[in-house]
C-alpha cells in the first residue's frame, strides 16, 4: 500500500542535488516559479527547458520516477491546453471543423502553457524526491523562523508536520489490518454503487480515528516523560548546511533570469 | 550501603475525584526502593501498577501521601529536573517513536534538555551502541521490529544518563524473541552501570530477574520480597489473576500428577536437572 504513495517518495541518492542545502532547494523552487513567468516566446520556453533538463541530469533521478510524478497533473495539462486552444481568438487560422476554430495564437498559448506546467512539476518534484522529508521540515523551519515576531508558532507547526509524516507509514499500516479484518468479517469494499461503496468505508474509518486519538494520547505522554516543553531551550539535533554549492544553485537562477528577460519579446 | 532513590509514603491516589463510590486506583500504598536495584512491580489487569509508575514520575499526583525521589518530594518546581533523572519505557513500541529515524528519536530527550550539538552526537552514537542498534541509525521506525523499537526507546531513555530506568509493561506487545532481546538489553546495561531498574508487568519470568518483587492487587501492596519469597505462594498468585512462571507451573503440575520431585524450580534448566536425575517411577 505504501509502494503507491507518490508524495514524500524520497529517493536516495548522492548527486549534487541530493547534497543541497533543503533551505536551498525550497528557496530556489521558489524563485523558479517567478522566474517561470518571465517567458514568453519560444526562444525563452526552449530555455527553460533546457535548463529543466539540466537540473534533471544533475539529480540523476531516472525520468521514470518524473513521469510517474506527472501523472497526477497530466488531466490537468491537457485541460488547460485544450482551453487556451479553444478559446484564443488571435492569429490566423490553422485548422476548421464545423465551429471549431483553431487558431495560431490559441495552438502556441496551449504550448506555452503546458510547458510552463511540466517544468514547475518536474522541478517539485525534484525537490521532494532528492530531499527527506525530515529535512524539507527543518528547512521550512529554520526559514520561517523570523516570522516568529509576529507570534506564527513555527516550531510547534514544525513539530506537527514531522510527527504527521513519521506516523504516515504506522496509520496505513493500520488502515490495511482494519480493512483485512473487515473484509475478514465479509464487509465488500470493492464492489456495489458508489453509495455502497461510501458506506463500507464508515467501519474502516472510525477504528482508525479511535485508534489514532489513542496513539495521540500515548505519544503525548511520551513526549513529556522524554522532557518535551515546547521550543524554548531546545537544541537541535539536525543541523542544516550552507555550502558554496548552494549558493551556486541560486545564483544559476538570476543567471537563467537574466538570459530570460534578455530574449522575451 | 543501600541508599533510598524513590519511595512512596501512604499513597492514595484516584482517577474519580467526586465520585466517592469508585474505588481507588492506588490504595495506601508504600514502599521504598534502593539505589542500584532492580525492583518489579507485578500485577493483574487493574491492579493499579500503570498508575504506580506515572505516580513516580509525577504525570500523576496523588491525593494523600508523598512520593519522594532522589530524596526530595516530587512537586511542580522540581518535575521537570526529576524526569531528566529518569527514563521511562511505555508499552507500544510505535506510539513513543517521536523521530523520523532511529537517531532523531534517541536525540529527541536530549534536544529538550538543550544538550549542545556535539556532545548529542555522542551520546546517540554512545546509547545506540550499548543497545546494539548503532547499526539502524539511520533507519525508519517502520523498518524496525518490535523488540528494536523497544531497545531504540531504551537508548533514547538512557541517552539522558538517567539514575533511574522505568519500563511500563515494555516487553508485553512483544513477541518472545523481542522480550529476550529487549531483558537481554536491560540486564546487560544493569552490568554496565548502577542503574535503578523499576519493571511494571504481569509477566512472573520478567519479574524472576528482578531482586525485589512487589505485589499489588486491587490498588493495594499485596506482598513484597524476593522472587523466591514471592512464587512461594503458587496458588496465591494463580488467585490474583497471574500467571505463574512455565517452569514452576510445570513442577506444579507434574507434582499433582504424583511425580516425585521437589518444588521451587524457579528457571527452566533447573526443572529439566531435576527431572533428569531423578528416579521416580511413575
Amino acid at each position: 500500500m505504501l509502494e503507491k504513495m507518490i508524495f514524500g517518495r524520497y529517493i536516495p541518492g548522492d548527486s549534487f542535488i541530493h547534497r543541497l542545502d533543503a533551505r536551498a532547494k525550497l528557496i530556489f523552487v521558489f524563485l523558479f516559479i517567478m522566474v517561470v513567468f518571465i517567458a514568453n516566446n519560444w526562444i525563452t520556453y526552449g530555455i527553460l527547458l533546457v535548463f529543466t533538463f539540466l537540473i534533471i541530469r544533475l539529480s540523476k533521478i531516472r525520468l521514470y520516477f518524473l513521469i510517474n510524478g506527472l501523472k497526477p497533473v497530466v488531466f490537468l495539462i491537457i485541460f488547460t491546453f485544450l482551453l487556451h486552444l479553444i478559446f484564443t481568438r488571435e492569429g490566423s487560422i490553422i485548422f476548421e471543423w464545423k465551429f471549431i476554430k483553431i487558431y495560431e495564437e490559441g495552438l502556441k498559448q496551449g504550448i506555452f502553457i503546458s510547458i510552463r506546467f511540466t517544468v514547475l512539476v518536474v522541478l517539485t518534484s525534484i525537490l521532494t524526491l532528492t530531499t527527506t522529508p525530515i529535512s524539507i521540515t527543518d528547512a521550512l523551519e529554520t526559514l520561517l523562523n523570523p516570522l516568529k515576531k509576529w507570534k506564527l508558532p513555527v516550531h510547534e507547526l514544525a513539530l506537527m508536520m514531522s510527527i504527521s509524516l513519521r506516523f504516515i507509514p504506522t496509520l496505513m499500516d493500520e488502515t490495511d489490518k482494519i480493512m483485512k479484518a473487515q473484509m475478514a468479517r465479509g464487509s465488500d469494499m470493492t464492489t456495489g454503487s458508489m453509495k455502497e461503496r461510501m458506506n463500507a468505508i464508515v467501519p474502516l474509518l472510525i477504528p482508525l480515528f479511535v485508534s489514532a486519538f489513542k496513539r495521540a494520547e500515548d505519544l503525548a505522554t511520551a513526549m513529556e516523560v522524554r522532557g518535551y516543553k515546547g521550543g524554548e531551550g531546545r537544541t537541535r539535533y539536525r543541523k542544516l548546511e550552507w555550502a558554496t554549492r548552494d549558493t551556486l544553485i541560486i545564483l544559476s537562477l538570476v543567471v537563467l533570469a537574466a538570459i530570460l528577460v534578455y530574449f522575451r519579446k | 550501603m543501600k541508599r533510598e532513590i524513590i519511595s512512596l509514603q501512604e499513597v492514595t491516589f484516584t482517577y474519580a475525584e467526586e465520585d466517592t463510590g469508585v474505588r481507588p486506583a492506588i490504595q495506601n500504598v508504600s514502599y521504598t526502593i534502593n539505589d542500584g536495584e532492580w525492583v518489579a512491580i507485578v500485577g493483574h489487569n487493574g491492579s493499579g501498577k500503570s498508575t504506580l509508575a506515572r505516580l513516580m514520575n509525577g504525570l500523576l499526583f496523588p491525593q494523600t501521601g508523598t512520593v519522594r525521589v532522589f530524596g526530595e518530594p516530587l512537586n511542580e518546581q522540581n518535575l521537570w529536573d526529576t524526569r531528566s533523572k529518569m527514563g521511562m519505557v511505555f508499552q507500544n513500541p510505535d506510539n513513543q517513536f517521536v523521530g523520523a529515524t532511529v537517531q532523531d528519536d534517541v536525540a529527541f530527550a536530549l534536544e529538550n534538555n538543550g544538550i549542545p550539538f556535539e556532545e548529542m552526537v555522542e551520546r546517540v552514537q554512545a546509547s545506540l551502541v550499548k543497545v546494539k542498534m548503532s547499526d539502524f541509525m539511520n533507519s525508519e521506525p517502520h523498518h524496525l521490529s518490535g523488540g528494536q523499537k523497544q531497545r531504540v526507546a531504551i537508548a533514547g531513555a538512557i541517552a539522558l544518563q538517567p539514575k533511574i530506568l522505568l519500563l511500563d509493561e515494555a516487553t508485553s506487545m512483544l513477541d518472545p524473541q523481542g522480550r529476550e532481546e529487549v531483558l537481554q538489553t536491560v540486564h546487560q546495561l544493569r552490568k554496565e552501570t548502577d542503574l535503578t531498574v523499576i519493571s511494571i508487568t504481569h509477566d512472573l519470568e520478567e519479574a524472576l530477574l528482578a531482586d525485589r518483587v512487589i505485589v499489588m492487587n486491587q490498588g493495594k501492596k499485596y506482598a513484597a520480597g524476593s522472587p523466591q519469597e514471592i512464587f512461594e505462594r503458587g496458588q496465591e498468585l494463580i488467585d490474583l489473576g497471574l500467571d505463574l512462571p512455565f517452569a514452576m507451573n510445570m513442577s506444579r503440575l507434574l507434582r499433582a500428577q504424583g511425580v516425585q520431585i521437589g518444588a521451587d524450580h524457579m528457571s527452566e534448566e533447573e526443572l529439566v536437572n531435576d527431572l533428569w536425575t531423578s528416579h521416580f517411577n511413575k
